[in-house]
């Protein structure tokens, strides 16, 4: 069968739980096409003779009861893999074995699914192009020289062109909705809380959140309905109850109300992006859903205020990096000279950006200017959502300002590469879910994303709403195999 | 705002990344530039908001103190650029 690779997630389970494929197959038909895809560069390490064995053995004693029947998949290189390299991206872990498996990944092995590689990020996730990897840029599978996004954009350029039924990526202020907005392709950003953190990389702790990228929504849900579970080694892992949020989907939102923020309307917008609005808040109402005009009044202060918490975080966080327990080492003179080499080289420029930007706004008498006052304004971007939820049942916006961009277009400019996530962002910062899903193309023809906010642990209602969008859209993605010889 | 090449230096010093004069400039640039960026917050009054610190509205769990994982030694160890038997090999601290 060669269109195995052409199947959704869905038919695949399907297919392989009445014994019409089996998982050798299919894990076969991806590996190939995976192989043969190295120009794309989505993946940093490749696990295909242990996917194939596992494969294998799945299918001497098939167990089709489980969620995702030797289904395999590749995942962001964010995640901890126990025994199989995993580098964020990042030349300081370029060797790093993990002898642990993360939370989310362990609870999709559960459930059958088979890795079968570890896929390309921007550093430390700290990027919105994929271009801050040390392993190198990505390719974006809808044109040459396109970036898929960021940071989960091996992940993003993997979905779509199919060399993955199915990923997961991780989002801190749109690493999942802007690739997946970028490459035609469906990504949710969870509830903070609704997913482990455990043995993920961190980057901005009371940010980050892992999430399913996938070629439709039906087959989001059922990933998100794997890797959402309570886990008390998270501490900040909430307990609620969960849905089976691919069982109880529907596309009956009738009387469902949507709310269109006024303050997303942002200066040089183009107007495709306006029209593509235009045009979702009319699927929406073909679906029977009620659009109210609301207002977030903070929107413009959600990107300062990241630009604050992210990077404080991070340098806290990436403080671990001293060449001392795991990772990289540069040799110095003495301990100071040691780590000050070890960070120097092993982290990339981005990165070093970062954590000056963290440690500065962190530091001595710098405290309350900065930090502070970020924390607060983060406050007044939560109240907005939490007012306007009390008129609203969910939020209707673009996923990003733009459309995919050209490799190297932007690097040279860190503030516009930062405006990428305007509308994600403070969805990250409030802690809400939000989803993307492709909904139009530009005039290049490359794939435009809307996104649907949700209140806090309400990711069925934005599944089901985007579930009817879908349907109506009819999105067709124009992937024309290009890199393949 | 302007972060000068000393200040560069002090957090250069702060964070652990040493940093030659020409990788400074590139930085006091970009620094400045997204500080520019940042400077925006200052239009707001926020006097009587409190900082929001988690989203998670829940306070943190307790739980029994009992030891989960045990006989770690090997693996904590696997990883590491230098070691001597049980103990991370770093430069000399003391003369």
């Amino acid at each position: 069968m060669s269109d195995i690779t052409k199947q959704s997630l869905s038919e695949l389970v399907e297919n392989i739980k009445s014994k019409k494929l089996s998982s050798s197959e299919v894990t076969k038909a991806f590996v190939e096409r995976s192989d043969k895809s190295k120009e794309l560069n989505a993946y940093i390490t490749e696990d295909y003779a242990n996917a194939l064995n596992k494969a294998k053995i799945f299918d001497e004693k098939p167990d089709l009861n489980l969620k995702l029947p030797g289904i395999p998949m590749a995942v962001k290189d964010l995640f901890c893999t126990r025994d199989l390299r995993t580098t964020a991206g990042s030349k300081i872990l370029n060797n790093f074995v993990p002898t642990y498996e993360s939370t989310v990944t362990q609870s999709i092995w559960n459930e059958g699914a088979i890795l079968m590689g570890k896929l390309n990020c921007d550093e430390f996730a700290m990027g919105s192009s994929n271009e801050t990897s040390f392993f190198g840029s990505v390719q974006n599978p809808i044109d040459k020289n396109l970036v898929p996004g960021g940071s989960s954009g091996g992940s993003s350029s993997a979905v779509a062109a199919q060399l993955t039924p199915i990923t997961i990526g991780t989002d801190t202020g749109g690493s999942i909705r802007q690739p997946a907005s970028f490459t035609g392709t469906v990504g949710l950003k969870p509830t903070y809380g609704s997913c482990s953190r455990y043995g993920i990389v961190a980057f901005a702790s009371s940010l980050d959140q892992a999430g399913p990228m996938a070629q439709n929504v039906r087959d989001c849900a059922l990933l998100h309905e794997v890797i959402s579970t309570y886990d008390e080694k998270d501490s900040t892992s909430i307990e609620f109850k969960r849905n089976e949020y691919s069982k109880e989907l529907t596309k009956d939102i009738k009387g469902k109300k949507i709310g269109i923020p006024k303050e997303y309307r942002v200066d040089g917008m183009p107007k495709e992006i306006e029209d593509l609005w235009k045009k979702g808040i009319e699927y929406a109402k073909d679906c029977g859903a009620e659009i109210i005009d609301i207002s977030l009044p903070h929107t413009n202060y959600a990107l300062p205020t990241y630009y604050i918490v992210a990077p404080a975080e991070a340098s806290s966080n990436l403080a671990r990096y001293d060449g001392v327990k795991y990772g990289f080492r540069a040799e110095g003179e003495n301990l100071i000279d040691m780590y000050e080499k070890t960070r120097s080289e092993g982290f990339g420029a981005e990165v070093q950006r970062r954590i000056m930007i963290g440690t500065y706004v962190l530091s001595s008498g710098y405290y309350d200017a900065y930090y502070l006052k970020a924390q607060k304004v983060r406050k007044l971007i939560k109240n907005d959502f939490d007012d306007a939820y009390k008129k609203v049942d969910a939020i209707l916006t673009p996923s990003t300002p733009s459309s995919a961009f050209k490799i190297g277009e932007k690097t040279n400019d860190p503030v516009s590469m930062y405006l990428n996530d305007i509308f994600t962002v403070p969805v990250n910062l409030a802690g809400l879910p939000g989803i993307s899903i492709p909904a139009g193309h530009d005039a290049k023809g490359y794939p435009l994303g809307l996104q649907i906010i949700g209140k806090a642990f309400d990711e069925q209602n934005i599944l089901n709403i985007a579930y009817a969008m879908e349907e109506k859209i009819n999105f067709k993605n124009n992937i024309t195999d290009w890199w393949l010889k | 705002m302007s972060i000068d090449l000393k200040t560069i230096k002090h957090i250069s010093k702060l964070s652990r990344i040493s940093v030659d004069e020409k990788k400074a400039e590139k930085l006091a640039g970009d620094l400045n530039s997204i500080f520019d960026f940042i400077e925006k917050l200052n239009e707001l009054k926020t006097d009587n908001v409190e900082p929001l610190t988690s989203v998670a509205e829940t306070t943190l769990k307790l739980r029994s103190d009992e030891v989960k994982s045990k006989n770690l030694r090997d693996q904590v160890i696997k990883n590491s650029p230098k070691e001597n038997e049980d103990y991370f090999v770093v430069p000399k601290v003391i003369e």
